[in-house]
Formats: structure tokens, C-alpha cells, sequence
């Protein structure tokens, strides 16, 4: 193998930290849900289609920059969130028998009907936004070539962690904790839990929203293209620990990185073979994942 | 009912506080003075009827004792209360009806349970326990109870920054009882407070459920330690598989032949 140079080293390694970025913030939408409520979503990745069609359409229709369109798709993703758990979740969450099934294919359900109906509704077309400031434009760091969307995608990322990291040392934020740690407890203190519920609901589909507005300014969109990042986000959050928003952003860049480093060394078409190997090992070494809490 | 405590009936935020000025005040014409009247409650627990036909009330300011064996429907009696159990019947808190109102509405309410295991966040500190339950209160004054919980229990103020995972089994029943407290109830229930704690501490616990009461705030108490219980107690109840079996003054009850042979072993 001939020697890598140091450029190279260096644009492998941020191109890992721009997409892991994204899989961080997918991850955590993810996470927040499951730590809060112990409900798996399987409809996480149609969550972020659903986000991505969003933002092409009113792109395509209002000719706004995705970066335009983040806050209107967020309110959009949460108000979508709120109402799958006040339509569904609550529901599976109320019945007597076989809970933990019903959660899953509730969710399992929910995904294949989100499918289908992009699907039906948009076709099996790949589509990208047509106008956007940053679309094919690229800085040029001494040789590194960062691509402006990526970079834009990651920073908005991490400023949506912030704000969860942020939102963790409110009041609010501390009712969350509250409500994961005993949810029927809270009740004493006159917390209803099912707005919590609604509302973490509301946050993750959020947060998959925002990394979907970002996305799409460099990602095709189709109905299966959540399917992917899904499976990167159950990876990601079993990595970094279910429920732990850290731990989604260290095993998200983690992700990120070894994806980047086996697509360089191997080649493009076998970039998951070391993110899953890692996952594997880690699974075998440290089940509960990186950060997470027995 | 005391009139000069900080503690109840006060519109400055303090622990009861109510801003019409009355504590355990009622808004329609039941019994003067009456705060919470059970009638004819029946209720099931995992499959077994746990009350049947209970009848019970208490008065605004009082301590109330229920007694009994284990399994007699104590725990069930304040968790139906608390709307967590399904019942039957006419529970009545302040001249208005309970029934399924949803357990954090009870709370709202006013009625404030520490329940039996205590329940508190175990990885959230001592302090965040004790704000959250204030967290659906709201004006400037929410967290003037804090002072008041300090007051009773001036252990919780030096350890505010510790987690409540890590706090002794009376500590932790502190926490709970002041994070009850936090919520600025007007009828306090609390289910076995001296379970699991060393008896230095029990003396200290029970002290504080009279001190509680002396501030306006009214008790509804379920204690194994009868003997203990009936001397805080003005008045008590006597449960015997789901079934009120005898009522009265406490010291009446602690008087009782009956009672004494088969709860105090004398």
C-alpha cells in the first residue's frame, strides 16, 4: 500500500467528523425517546424521509434555503412527533397484555405505513433540493475540501446538541430525568407524564427533523432512505448507550470516522464493514455501550 | 388549627398555602371544617378486593391514623385516594369529587402522598428532588416552602448537592416527605414513614408529622408502629380486611382491649 500523506489523513478524518456529526444528532432523537420511555422507534428513519421531503417540497414550492426552512421543518417534526405518541404510542403504552410487543410492531407498523405512503405519494424518484446557498460549493482549507452543505449540516448539528445539552439543565430538563427515572413517581409532585412523553416524543422527532433539513442539502431523498441512517442510529445509540445523549454524539462521530477511515483504506462500497465490527466488539466487551449506565 | 404558623392557609407561598387565605378550606357546603370524606369505597388490588364499602373522613388540621394489619387495605386506602387505584364509591377532597381524576390532578389538587419505598429520583440530587415539587407551581413564591422543609429536617440542608440515591433510608424518607411538602398539599398522606429506618430517626420523623400538623397542614398517617402512631394521632381507624372495623379518638382506640391485644400484643 503506497503511503497515505498527511492531506489525505486530514480530509479522511474531517469528512468523518461532518457525517458522524449528522449520525449524532439522527442517534439522538433516537436516544432521547428510548431513555425517556423505553420504547424502541422503528419508525426513527422514516422520521427523518418524512423531515427530508419536507424540506424539499417547501424548498421547491416557497424556493427557501433548507437553512431557511430548519425552524418551520423542526416545529413540523415535533408537532408530527407529539401526535404519534398522543395517536399511537399512548395507546401501546395502555394496554394489559404483551406490552413490549405492542410497542415494537406499533412502531415496526408505523414505519412500513410511512414507507408506503412516500411511496405512494412521491414515487420511488431520488430528489434533491434545487436551490440552496450552499449547494455545490466547497472551501478550500490548504488543500483540505470541505464541502460547504456537509459543514453547515454538522454545525447546525452541533448547535442542536447544545440546545438538548442546554435543555437538560433546565427545570424542564430535570422533570425529563424525572419522568425516565420513575414514571409513575412523578405524579407525585403533579407531573402529568404523558405530556413529558409527548413532549420528549416531540423533541426526538424534532431532532431527526433538523438533521433531515441538513441532509437534504447533500443527500438524495427517497422513500428508503431513512432505512440507512436508521440502521446507523440503532448502531450509534447501542454504542454510545441507550438514553445517553453523550454517548450518541461520541459513538455518532466515532461512527462517523470509522466509516470514513474503512471507505478510505478498503473502498467506498465496504464503509459499514468496520463500523459494524466495532459494534460487534463493543457489544461482546461492553453491552450496556460506551456511556450507558447498568 | 394554628393560626400564627408559616405553614398552611397562606397566600405568601408558604407550605398549604391557599390564597383564599383558609387552609383545608372547602368550596361547597359539606361538614365544616371537613377536608376529605370517603363514602362506601371500594377498590381491587392485583385481582383482590382490597376495600370494601369504606367509609371515612377527616377533618382540616387533624392527624388521622389508619391501622391494621399487613394487608388490612392501608396502602390501598391512600393509593386510591391518590387516584392510582381504581375504585368505586365517592371520594370528596375539599367538597369535590376525586373520582378519576388522574393521580398528578390529585396532586394538583392538593393531596400530597409519600408512599410506601418512597419513590424519590434516585440520580437527581436532594435539591432538584426537593424543586420539582414545585415544578407545576407557579409565582415567586413556589419555592418558599424550601425554607420550611429545611426547618424540619435540617439534615436535607447539607446535603442539597448529594444524590438521593445516596442518602441513609431516614434521610431519603425526609427528602420524600419534603418533596410532598414542596407541593404545598393541604392533606398529607404518608404510608408507613418509619418502615426501614433506624429508630433514632423514626423518633425524629414522627416529631416532624407533628410539627407538620402543628404548621396547618392535615395528616392522613399509616404506620406499622401503633402504639407510636395513636399517641401523634387525633383520631383513628381501624382496618381489618378492607373493612373499617372500628373508629374513633386515638386515645379511645389505643385504650381498646382489642386493639391492644391484637396490634400491640399486650
Amino acid at each position: 500500500m503506497s503511503a497515505i500523506s498527511i492531506d489525505t489523513v486530514l480530509q479522511v478524518a474531517l469528512s468523518g467528523l461532518l457525517m458522524g456529526l449528522i449520525y449524532a444528532l439522527v442517534a439522538a432523537g433516537l436516544s432521547l425517546i428510548f431513555g425517556l420511555m423505553d420504547v424502541v422507534n422503528f419508525a426513527h428513519g422514516e422520521l427523518l424521509m418524512l423531515a427530508m421531503y419536507a424540506t424539499f417540497f417547501l424548498n421547491l414550492w416557497f424556493g427557501l434555503d433548507p437553512l431557511i426552512l430548519l425552524p418551520v421543518v423542526a416545529a413540523i417534526m415535533f408537532a408530527l412527533g407529539v401526535a404519534i405518541y398522543r395517536g399511537l404510542i399512548s395507546r401501546a403504552l395502555g394496554v394489559q397484555f404483551n406490552r413490549g410487543m405492542v410497542q415494537i410492531f406499533v412502531t415496526f407498523g408505523l414505519a412500513i405505513f410511512i414507507r408506503g405512503a412516500a411511496q405512494l405519494a412521491f414515487g420511488g424518484d431520488f430528489r434533491s433540493v434545487g436551490t440552496s446557498w450552499l449547494a455545490n460549493r466547497t472551501a478550500d482549507l490548504h488543500g483540505i475540501y470541505v464541502p460547504l452543505p456537509q459543514l453547515a449540516a454538522s454545525a447546525v448539528c452541533l448547535v442542536a446538541f447544545a440546545g438538548l445539552f442546554a435543555l437538560g439543565r433546565t427545570e424542564f430538563g430535570r422533570a425529563l430525568q424525572a419522568t425516565r427515572e420513575d414514571r409513575d413517581a412523578v405524579a407525585l409532585i403533579g407531573i402529568d407524564r404523558d405530556r413529558i412523553f409527548a413532549i420528549g416524543w416531540g423533541l426526538g422527532a424534532a431532532a431527526v427533523g433538523v438533521a433531515g433539513t441538513m441532509l437534504v442539502g447533500f443527500y438524495y431523498v427517497s422513500p428508503n432512505v431513512g432505512a440507512n441512517f436508521a440502521l446507523i442510529a440503532y448502531v450509534t445509540v447501542a454504542l454510545g448507550g441507550f438514553g445517553n445523549l453523550m454517548g450518541a454524539l461520541v459513538a455518532g462521530i466515532l461512527i462517523g470516522e470509522v466509516e470514513a477511515v474503512t471507505a478510505q483504506v478498503l473502498e467506498p462500497s465496504l464503509k459499514q464493514v468496520g463500523m459494524f465490527a466495532i459494534y460487534l466488539v463493543v457489544l461482546m466487551v461492553r453491552p450496556r455501550g460506551l456511556f450507558g449506565k447498568l | 388549627m394554628p393560626s400564627d404558623g408559616k405553614i398552611g392557609g397562606k397566600s405568601d407561598g408558604t407550605l398549604g398555602g391557599r390564597s383564599d387565605g383558609t387552609l383545608g378550606g372547602r368550596s361547597d357546603g359539606g361538614k365544616a371544617g371537613e377536608i376529605l370524606r370517603l363514602d362506601n369505597v371500594s377498590a381491587s388490588y392485583r385481582g383482590l378486593k382490597a376495600l370494601q364499602g369504606v367509609s371515612l373522613a377527616v377533618e382540616a388540621g387533624e392527624i388521622v391514623a389508619v391501622v391494621g394489619a399487613n394487608g388490612a387495605g392501608k396502602s390501598t386506602l391512600l393509593r386510591t385516594i391518590a387516584g392510582q387505584v381504581a375504585m368505586e364509591g365517592t371520594v370528596m377532597f375539599d367538597g369535590q369529587s376525586l373520582a378519576r381524576v388522574p393521580p398528578h390532578q390529585v396532586t394538583r389538587r392538593g393531596v400530597g402522598l409519600v408512599p410506601e419505598g418512597r419513590r424519590l429520583f434516585p440520580r437527581l440530587s436532594v435539591e432538584d428532588n426537593l424543586r420539582l415539587g414545585a415544578y407545576t407551581r407557579r409565582g415567586p413564591d413556589r419555592f418558599a416552602p424550601l425554607a420550611q422543609v429545611f426547618e424540619l429536617f435540617p439534615r436535607l440542608g447539607e446535603r442539597l448537592s448529594q444524590r438521593a440515591e445516596t442518602l441513609s433510608g431516614g434521610e431519603q424518607q425526609m427528602l420524600a416527605i419534603g418533596r410532598a411538602l414542596m407541593t404545598q398539599p393541604r392533606l398529607l398522606m404518608l404510608d408507613e414513614p418509619s418502615q426501614g429506618i433506624a429508630p433514632k430517626l423514626v423518633d425524629d420523623i414522627l416529631a416532624a408529622v407533628g410539627r407538620i400538623r402543628d404548621l396547618g397542614v392535615t395528616i392522613l398517617l399509616v404506620e406499622q408502629r401503633l402504639a407510636e402512631s395513636l399517641e401523634l394521632a387525633n383520631r383513628a381507624y381501624v382496618l381489618q380486611t378492607g373493612r373499617v372495623v372500628m373508629s374513633g379518638p386515638a386515645a379511645d382506640i389505643a385504650r381498646d382491649d382489642g386493639v391492644r391485644r391484637a396490634y400491640l400484643g399486650l
